[in-house]
């Protein structure tokens, strides 16, 4: 079943003192689709090339099926890169550019000789990968003359003809437009699971990461906050940080007054969460979608609505209770200054334990039009870049 | 008013031409003059061109120069490229006094650079030959009289061929750096991870990946590290030693007497280096409108 292949132990990155990576523990299964989620500069492309070999951590050991590869160059390893903005040769042809892995002879493992293929086997494993990548047709076409979803398949054709075990994606889909995103993201998924081999990908967008992966990887500030599948990140979050950065919440401060209690704004709440202290101070992480409009009168609190946005599926609505202004997005129309009240099952409570992140996120006090702009993952590729930048 | 302003305008550029280039036309023009005289026209023959193939001298200094001046770009070429990157892989700390340094002999007087280089191989060719040389072959000597055995004896060295050499090769090197380091820095970098992460050592990686990156810069820098070299007079006239360029040559018979073969292989000179810029600017404007061709076909 799921076997181990590569493993990150204690590893820490600095750079001229300042540390990058702090003390990152992670094993990555074969034929899993592993994504590293997290804003800019947090350390995920860093991880991501201590994996291929393009740096070397401070300290700590990578292991590869078992082996150590601290110190094996990057052209050993059987791993293959997509590049942030693809890094294609512009000397070559599309053709010439797929063929470049395998035109450098290799060492043949019995007789320690250099090998080259021959040309025959390079014509159709590039004619396969281009039929894969749906190219065909493309090979003479420079790479100036090719769009960037175009691009993109070439940089993922000219890794993958290597038959590596595991593929690592840096961002690869930050310089597309939405539509063509949507697109290859599910063409990713397809070729991943046609091939079969092990995908590593780093991203800043939560929606790409919980839509592709079997395991998504959320980091900050150099730091795993947490590992799990999407579900599980979604539902079960661990702190304020990954609760806001995966999805829309509203974050609470609550009091933990039994196991299946919690106390928010004075009121008890049935929840499902349980083993914390008597009386524990906590998080608690309400999502949008989880609450009910209910009448004034019936809710279990009750608030005035003050901003009221159409999202086309459903209406993100503001509502103030006492103070505090949640996010609720809900199908009912309920004009701004009506008095509403609201329901919360059980299972739409989610209670965390207070960390270094609580009292930063969840609030929706500073609402404005700007909010739509600053949640838009699609806006950030330059800081992404400026962050691969850093990380040189 | 305008239109007198206009033609002000168009007769002093007109002056500015004939300044620059009166001297040039009128050497181009009595090199094919058939008699003797720089000011008076006999009619045209190739009578110059024709003595200037049978002057011996002449013929060495073509040879000379030709040969110093392949063999610099050669080199600076390749150590040029090699230093470049790397400058490139460098710290910036580093990188940029060194790049001051490289650009020393680009900005300098000829003539400073000329008289430091003579006196400096001046004091290495003495302290060769009074040091080494004397000694070892006293050495030898010496064993030659008592045991009468013999060895080989060291060459005495003097300026030469050698040092003119070099010489070239000091002012070759910054050019081909300066020409290098851009493109190199234009070059994306990953593209030499790319290179190492499909298998690529990191010569491979230079060899299939940098050297085509950075080729435009490589060829303009060699190109013009031959014009430097092919025209240099002031520093090869303190360096060549025994030696003799086309530019020494062409001065020393100036010198003796102005004679219209002068004229001649001034002339040749300048269609060479014409030529020789010519290539330059049309290899940089094709590069250009390359760059300038939208990266993305969308």
């Amino acid at each position: 079943m799921a076997k181990e292949l590569i493993r990150l132990e204690n590893c820490t990155m600095a750079f001229d003192g300042e540390v990058v990576l702090d003390n990152i523990n992670l094993y990555i299964n074969d034929h899993e689709f592993l994504t590293l989620l997290g804003p800019s500069g947090c350390g995920k492309t860093t991880t991501l090339r201590i994996i291929g070999g393009f740096q070397t951590p401070t300290s700590g050991t990578v292991f590869f099926d078992g082996v150590r590869i601290n110190d094996v160059p990057p052209h050993k390893r059987a791993v293959n890169t997509v590049f942030q903005k693809y890094a294609l040769f512009p000397h070559l042809n599309v053709f010439e550019n797929i063929a470049f892995g395998l035109r450098i002879p290799k060492a043949d493992p019995e007789n320690k000789k250099k090998v080259k293929l021959p040309e025959q086997e390079i014509r159709s494993r590039v004619m396969e990968m281009l039929e894969i990548v749906n190219l065909k047709g493309f090979e003479k076409r420079r790479i100036n003359q090719l769009s960037g979803g175009q691009q993109q398949r070439v940089a993922i054709a000219r890794a993958l003809v290597n038959q590596p075990k595991v593929l690592l994606l840096d961002e690869p889909l930050g310089a597309l437009d939405l539509k063509l995103r949507k697109d290859m993201q599910n063409e990713l998924k397809r070729i991943q699971q046609t091939m079969g081999i092990t995908f590593i990908y780093v991203t800043h967008d939560q929606e790409e990461a919980l839509s592709m992966s079997d395991t998504v990887v959320v980091m900050d500030k150099g730091r795993i906050q947490q590992i799990g599948t999407p579900e599980d990140i979604y539902n079960e979050p661990k702190n304020a940080f990954v609760a806001d950065f995966i999805g829309e919440s509203n974050i609470l401060d609550g009091i933990m007054r039994a196991d299946g209690v919690v106390e928010i704004f004075n009121r008890r709440f049935q929840c499902l969460d349980g083993g914390f202290e008597k009386d524990e101070a906590v998080d608690v992480v309400i999502r949008p979608e989880d609450v009910d409009i209910v009448p004034e009168d019936q809710g279990q609190l009750k608030g005035t609505v003050t901003n009221l946005t159409f999202k086309g599926v459903h209406y993100d609505t503001i509502v103030d209770f006492y103070g505090f202004k949640w996010l609720i997005q809900t199908t009912d129309y309920c004009p701004v200054g009506s008095r509403i009240g609201i329901k919360i099952d059980p299972d739409g409570i989610h209670v965390m334990k207070k960390s270094q992140y609580s009292g930063m996120f969840g609030d929706y006090s500073s609402y404005s039009e700007e909010y739509d702009e600053i949640s838009d993952a699609t806006l950030v590729p330059e800081e992404a870049e400026e962050e691969a930048h850093y990380e040189e | 008013m305008r239109k007198t302003r206009r033609a002000g305008s168009r007769a002093f550029m007109g002056l500015v031409f004939l300044f620059l280039y009166a001297p040039i036309l009128l050497l181009i023009i009595f090199s094919f003059n058939a008699g003797g005289s720089n000011v008076v026209w006999e009619g045209f023959s190739l009578r110059w061109y024709q003595e200037l193939f049978q002057d011996q001298r002449m013929m060495n200094a073509v040879y000379t120069t030709l040969l110093v001046s392949v063999l610099a770009t050669a080199i600076s070429t390749v150590v040029g490229t090699l230093t470049s990157v790397g400058l490139y892989g460098m710290k910036k700390r580093w990188r940029e006094p060194i790049l001051s340094v490289n650009n020393i002999p680009v900005m300098n007087a000829d003539i400073v650079t000329g008289v430091s280089l003579c006196i400096f191989f001046v004091a290495v060719i003495a302290g060769w030959n009074d040091l080494v040389v004397d000694g070892w072959n006293g050495f030898v000597t010496f064993l030659e009289e008592n045991f009468r055995r013999t060895l080989p004896r060291m060459p005495e060295l003097k300026m030469g061929f050698l040092t003119l050499l070099l010489a070239h090769l000091s002012f070759d090197i910054p050019y081909v750096i300066l020409n290098v380091l851009p493109k190199l820095r234009q070059m994306d970098n990953s593209l030499v991870d790319a290179a190492q992460d499909l298998g690529c050592t990191w010569p491979q990686a230079f060899r299939k990946v940098i050297v085509p990156e950075i080729k435009p810069g490589i060829v303009t820098g060699a190109l013009i590290a031959f014009t430097m070299s092919i025209d240099d007079f002031v520093i090869s006239y303190f360096t060549a030693g025994s030696t003799s360029t086309l530019s020494i040559e062409i001065y020393s018979m100036v010198r003796r007497r102005v004679s219209p073969e002068l004229n001649a292989v001034s002339t040749l000179l300048f269609v060479v280096v014409l030529a020789l810029l010519i290539i330059i600017n049309v290899r940089e404007a094709r590069q250009e409108k390359r760059a300038s061709l939208p990266l993305d076909g969308r």
